[in-house]
């Protein structure tokens, strides 16, 4: 299988303290990997590092994906090229029209991709259908981005942009958080629509529930910067099972 | 003693008022005498000066202005425009009626009316005075304090036409009124002084739309000194659209006075781009029981431009109710003042004003001086205020980015959503249609300033 994301040694600072420490990770496309870890540990960090957000500095370690030398690219860059983040805190942007911002975005990345913009007609179809899927109100749409949206429905916008967007690897930031059953039910039905063999998913969570609708194949524990264990779906288990403390009292032993 | 420059204007405004008055020979003796009177009043307290304890100049020097000479276009206007050449840079809509005038001057082959309705007046000042001398009389310079400051003695000493539009008890005028300024910009009219007056009249349960612009071509570097009247009688409402669009190298000062009698409401939308110093007095006397006002505005100021916004609201009756809201959007190394003020009267209670005024700063060099306040003498009133600066957001950028706008495409597009909150408010489409191409073709031009 060809590597999508390989993350070597990665080093990275938020407003001056060292927050990744030397990650490693190697995410091949078909894959879905799920990265855990107790709050603070440096999940959210290293998903927005991948996608270039300024307020994060790259201290050390070098990012592939694709082939192409990711930590060179700017943000917008990243996007195009098929990096794409569901934010954990999806922005509210007062103004900007829900529909025009997707139809910007979506031909932003078919321009990349050397595909022409799509016309009003062609891009209404794909909208409306991926609307029926992620099932929002299409009045709602009719707001600024995100603004007076509920949090189950700025997730479901975010999964929204997802399936128009068609990355090559999706970040999903704490997706789960603040979801009802049937909010969580509609976003994971959107990611395992999307995932495929062209594709990876790399997940952060603080919790196993969101595992029981989206299965990894990978499980890795972030802990303080560093990946410090991996493993398949029964991780997600036992990490339920124990909690968090076992991992730091074992990560404490072993140094 | 040396002669200082601004004696000099002074003395350019003396010799174009005589002139005047030769010309204005046969005027009525009621308006000469209100012209003669002004001229008193503004030869001694010429131009305001902040350094006289004046608060209401004290962020917007006049200096440069009253330094400058400019005269009354006596030639008339510099040059014949064409109406087809006026649509792309004027508001236009079908079915608007239209009054408009050039370097100060009535310009009949491009104005139209599209009234239907019986018993509407709407035209020059000139025309007015033949057909409806006494609605004239008892209300032109009614709203007017001579001695609040001398931009407002000026432009009645110059007093000579104008519009004046009046719409008599239970109509609902369905043709937008629109008042059009332009500054031709032509050799002629180059360095003019000009005096628009507006006189709007609605009586009981009148209803009607009125546009009011000023428009510069390019080229002009003029002065504009303008005083707008609004008497809305008894359950009266008026929508009232004013664009400041005057060229780069023009000062305009202008005034709207108006008087709401019980029930009226008063809907005022403005927007300021043009002029190097653009100021707008707008001061509204909510003089009758559940009267209410609606001041909406945005103001964009790029370069060395200083555009004010001087904003009065008087409760002066119970249940009275106003909203101020202003937003500016300011590049390079502009200035922009937005000071309200909102008086509650004592007997006023039940009242209910809210003041806003949010501002996005596009450039490290631009200045805001934002000042609402608010001045309470009854007990029982509902009042907020409050006002914002901020540049644009870092996360709202990186949202953008994350999808695949670049940071220029992100930026304009966060710009124009700032502005669409009053442009979507606009019910007038031919207006929203060319304020939205205007904001969006004069982005570039701010983006280019954040820069820098």
């Amino acid at each position: 299988m060809a590597t999508l994301l390989s993350i070597q040694d990665l080093h990275a600072t938020v407003d001056g303290a060292e927050v990744l420490k030397g990650v490693n990770l190697t995410v091949n496309a078909g894959e879905v990997h799920a990265i855990m870890g107790p709050n603070g540990s440096g999940k959210s960090t290293l998903v927005n590092v991948l996608s270039g957000n300024p307020q994060y500095q790259v201290t050390g370690g070098s990012v592939e994906f694709g082939g192409r030398d990711l930590l060179a690219m700017l943000p917008e860059e990243r996007a195009r090229d098929g990096v794409f983040l569901a934010f954990q805190y999806p922005v509210e942007l007062p103004g900007v029209r829900n529909w025009q911002f997707l139809k910007s975005a979506v031909d932003a990345v078919r321009k990349h991709r050397g595909q022409d913009e799509l016309s009003i007609r062609q891009f209404d179809r794909i909208y409306e259908a991926k609307l029926k899927l992620v099932e929002i109100d299409a009045e709602l749409m009719k707001r600024s981005v995100n603004e007076g949206f509920s949090g189950g429905e700025k997730k479901r916008n975010e999964m929204l942009q997802l399936l128009l967007l068609e990355p090559r690897l999706a970040l999903l930031d704490e997706t789960d958080s603040g979801l009802d059953i049937d909010a969580l039910r509609v976003v994971a039905g959107a990611v395992n629509g999307y995932r495929g063999g062209d594709n990876a998913i790399v997940l952060v969570t603080h919790y196993q529930r969101l595992l029981d609708y989206i299965v990894p194949d990978f499980i890795h524990v972030l802990y303080d910067g560093r990946m410090v264990l991996s493993g398949g779906r029964e991780l997600a288990l036992e990490l339920e099972a124990k909690g968090y403390d076992w991992v730091k009292e074992a990560v404490a032993a072993g140094r | 003693m040396t002669t200082s420059p601004a004696t000099v204007a002074i003395d350019r405004y003396r010799a174009d008022h005589e002139e005047l008055s030769r010309r204005l020979a046969g005027e009525a003796p009621w308006l000469r005498d209100l012209r003669q009177q002004a001229w008193a009043v503004f030869q001694d307290s010429g131009f305001p000066t902040a350094t006289r304890g004046n608060e209401r100049w004290k962020y917007t020097p006049v200096g440069a202005l009253a330094r400058t000479e400019f005269g009354y276009p006596f030639a008339g206007p510099g040059e014949r425009i064409e109406a087809e050449r006026l649509h792309h840079l004027d508001p236009w809509g079908p079915g608007w009626t239209t009054l408009f005038f050039m370097d100060g001057q009535f310009a009949p082959h491009l104005s139209f009316s599209h009234i239907t309705e019986p018993g509407v007046t709407v035209s020059t000042l000139a025309e007015a005075m033949t057909r409806e001398p006494a609605l004239v009389q008892s209300h032109l310079g009614r709203l007017v304090d001579l001695t609040l400051d001398g931009f407002h003695a000026l432009n009645t000493a110059f007093l000579t036409d104008g519009a004046v539009i009046h719409i008599p008890a239970g109509l609902d005028v369905a043709s937008p009124i629109h008042c059009a300024f332009i500054a031709s910009g032509a050799a002629a009219a180059r360095s003019a002084a000009v005096y628009p007056r507006v006189l709007a009249v609605l009586g009981e349960g009148a209803r009607a739309t009125l546009v009011e612009s000023y428009i510069g071509l390019a080229g002009a570097s003029c002065f504009t000194d303008a005083i707008v009247e609004v008497s809305l009688d008894r359950g009266a409402k008026l929508d009232h659209y004013r664009l400041l669009m005057e060229s780069a190298g023009s000062y305009h000062v202008g005034m709207t006075r108006v008087r709401q009698s019980a029930g009226s409401s008063y809907n005022a939308t403005s927007f300021a781009r043009g002029a190097a110093l653009g100021r707008h007095d707008l001061h509204v006397a909510l003089d009758g029981e559940g009267a209410s006002c609606d001041l909406r505005g945005l103001y964009v100021t790029s370069g060395r431009q200083h555009i004010d916004h001087h904003i009065d609201v008087d409760h002066l009756q119970p249940n009275t109710r106003s909203t101020q809201y202003f937003k500016g959007i300011l590049a390079g190394s502009s200035h922009a003042v937005f000071s309200g003020r909102v008086l509650v009267a004592r007997g006023a209670q039940k009242s209910e004003a809210h003041q806003t005024d949010r501002n996005l700063l596009l450039s490290e060099g631009c200045e805001i001086d934002s000042k609402p306040s608010l001045e309470i003498y009854a007990d029982d009133v509902q009042c907020t205020h409050g006002a914002t600066a901020g540049s644009v957001a870092d996360e709202e950028l990186f949202y953008m980015r994350a999808r695949g706008l670049d940071l220029e495409t992100a930026t304009r597009t966060l710009v124009r959503g700032f502005a669409s909150e009053i442009t979507d408010a606009i019910t007038l489409a031919p207006l929203r249609a060319y304020l939205e191409a205007w904001i969006t073709g004069s982005i570039p031009e701010l983006h280019q300033g954040a820069t820098v």
